[in-house]
């Protein structure tokens, strides 16, 4: 048992983010992160050691009893997805010191441990207004990273994504309210106990409020007919920046998963099968939008974005099938294509750094050509699902919950195809159709980045060697989302429909 | 005043929407903070309205629920931050753009910059 040590992952980048803000040198500032992030991961895996040794545990701020104050829930799920924000932190800060980007703006240090803070805090609570706030936290900071170096582009580009966020934001707040009014309680738990409870013409205004959930967590995950705002997003922010923003799409797919299996199953009497439904589709316009996108985009970033909305249709896909098959598939996924994502921002952020642009049209050659080629060729076998690295076997999951679906399988299969082609053409363009005539530039000095995007190269392979254990490891896990009444049990609720 | 309350909420969303669906990022900003008013009515609204009734048991005859109270509360201050990061952004993106239309320049032609 953990103890109090389940809000040490939100109250470290806290302290760690307020100390950086007021440290004014370089290399104090650097020496601090890079100890702030190693612990956050030394954190987040003994918390998962623990919620894999003692299941899941509970933890009451202030000791407010359940319903009525905030909890803090650890399970497998969360504790997934905190060793999976803390590994790639370390990652994102090594390719940040090695290329220099921390000096192209101030406060880069702060903003990052207060993402960070965001990103854990989201993935901790237990409670759904709690869930807003900590969204909210981990947009301000991604406001703030996203716009770092400043510049025209990347400023319009930040005003789009801060409107369209804060849309999502007001619409939460309205989902909000009418599951207050409909149920009398914001507690993830407790939500679970009695929306199965309400009787059956009383369920309109709650399904109304289940819809606008799902479109805020899908503004969060770029799903169709709301992800407008990544390709621009993510083409006009800093490259290491973006492969952190991996996982903030993750974050939405993590909270249709977190909120909607437990709460509104399809099999649940309040609400039946209409989440499902809605999600499917979109889905799988999702991962067509996002490989056309990959197929067709003018550069580099954009290119990357529309991998990463492919991505998460696959993600989301999975998900929509709500079953226990489904969820362990959609996790494996979600954790390969937070690595591949962001493994293929830094490799396309090395590019950039020598090429000058990232338009995808030929160029004078670039230096160390042949090392980056291979390092893209990886990252887009992991991105597009080829043997041997994990997209292979994600894909493959996903195939196996899904079969039976000859639609979903097909728009799968022919995605891959297409992300392939796109793919194949970027590198083509990008490392052949180079003019050699020209001398390439000297290469940039960047040992340290390139390092940590060779060592996150390795994780993706680590992933397809240790599949089989973690897909093991997250059966529990899926399970305990479906039946979720040994973490209700821990909450200690006073009965159904208490007083009211 | 169910009346009164709902068509005000309703009017704000209205003006809200109809704003936030402008070109210029001034209007799309007044729009959010139309949103947010009527947002911060709307979780009022979700404890049910009393009149003469506060949140504390005991101080009044029937106590209302205090918890839309706190939620309203924190969704003022973050609103209100938010509002400010918003115009901050918009203030350096008409500086260096020169313009205050929300949609980019040449969107798809991808000048990724280092």
């Amino acid at each position: 048992m953990m103890g109090n040590w389940i809000i040490a992952p939100v109250l470290l980048p806290v302290v760690a983010g307020a100390f950086l803000v007021m440290t004014a040198g370089e290399t104090a500032q650097r020496r601090l992160s890079v100890v702030a992030v190693i612990a956050g991961l030394v954190l987040a895996l003994a918390l998962a050691a623990s919620a894999t040794v003692s299941g899941p545990q509970v933890y009451l701020l202030g000791d407010w009893p359940a319903p009525f104050g905030i909890v803090l829930v650890l399970d497998r799920l969360s504790a997934l997805m905190l060793v999976l924000t803390a590994g790639l932190s370390v990652f994102v800060m090594a390719y940040v010191l090695g290329s220099g980007w921390d000096r192209k703006g101030r406060h880069f240090h702060a903003l990052f441990q207060f993402q960070l803070m965001g990103l854990n805090g989201a993935f901790l609570t237990g409670d759904i207004f709690n869930l807003f706030v900590f969204f909210e936290v981990l947009l301000i900071a991604s406001y703030g990273l996203m716009v770092h170096g400043g510049g025209k582009e990347r400023l319009q580009a930040g005003v789009q994504y801060v409107g369209f966020n804060l849309i999502g934001s007001t619409l939460f707040l309205f989902a909000l309210g009418l599951i207050y009014a409909t149920t009398g309680t914001l507690n993830m738990a407790d939500l679970a106990v009695k929306v199965p409870l309400m009787p059956a013409n009383d369920t309109a205004l709650l399904r109304v409020a289940g819809v606008m959930l799902l479109i805020v967590f899908a503004v969060k995950g770029a799903l169709v007919p709301v992800q407008l705002w990544l390709p621009g997003t993510y083409a006009n922010a800093p490259g290491p920046v973006a492969a952190l923003f991996a996982v903030m799409t993750k974050v939405g797919a993590y909270a249709v998963i977190r909120v909607f299996t437990p709460i509104f199953p399809p099999g649940s009497p309040a609400t039946g099968s209409l989440y499902a439904d809605l999600l499917l589709p979109a889905a799988l316009v999702t991962l067509t939008i996002g490989a056309f996108g990959v197929l067709g985009a003018a550069s580099l970033f954009r290119m990357a974005a529309f991998a990463g909305i492919a991505s998460m249709g696959l993600v989301f896909t999975a998900v929509a099938s709500f079953t226990g098959e489904g969820l362990v598939a959609a996790l494996y996924y979600l954790v390969h294509s937070t690595v591949a994502g962001a493994l293929m921002f830094l490799v396309a952020d090395l590019v950039l750094r020598r090429r000058g642009t990232g338009e995808l049209r030929a160029r004078p050659a670039i230096p160390q050509a042949g090392f980056l080629a291979s390092l893209f060729f990886l990252s887009a076998i992991a991105s597009a699902g080829l043997p041997p690295l994990s997209g292979f076997i994600g894909k493959l999951l996903v195939l196996q919950a899904t079969s039976g679906s000859v639609w979903t399988w097909a728009v799968i299969l022919g995605g891959s195809f297409v992300m392939i082609v796109g793919f194949a053409r970027a590198g083509s363009v990008l490392f052949w159709a180079a003019e050699r005539d020209k001398a390439p530039p000297a290469p940039a000095p960047d040992r340290a980045a390139l390092a940590a995007t060779l060592v996150l190269a390795a994780v993706s392979m680590a992933l397809t060697v240790f599949a089989g254990p973690l897909t093991g490891w997250l059966e529990p896990a899926a399970a305990l989302l479906i039946d979720p009444a040994p973490t209700i049990a821990l909450h200690d609720l006073p009965g159904p429909m208490g007083e009211d | 005043m169910e009346f009164l309350f709902a068509s005000a909420t309703g009017l704000l969303t209205a003006a809200g929407v109809w704003l936030i669906l402008q070109r210029r990022s001034f209007p799309v900003i007044v729009g959010l903070s139309f949103l947010s008013y009527a947002v911060n009515f709307f979780l009022f609204a979700s404890g049910r309205l009393a009149i003469g009734a506060l949140p504390i048991v005991g101080a009044s005859e029937a106590p209302t629920d205090p918890l839309p109270q706190a939620l309203v509360l924190t969704a003022i201050v973050i609103s209100f931050g938010m509002t400010a990061v918003v115009v901050l952004m918009a203030l350096g993106a008409f500086f260096s753009g020169g313009h205050d239309r929300i949609d980019l320049d040449r969107p798809g032609r991808g000048e990724d910059r280092p």
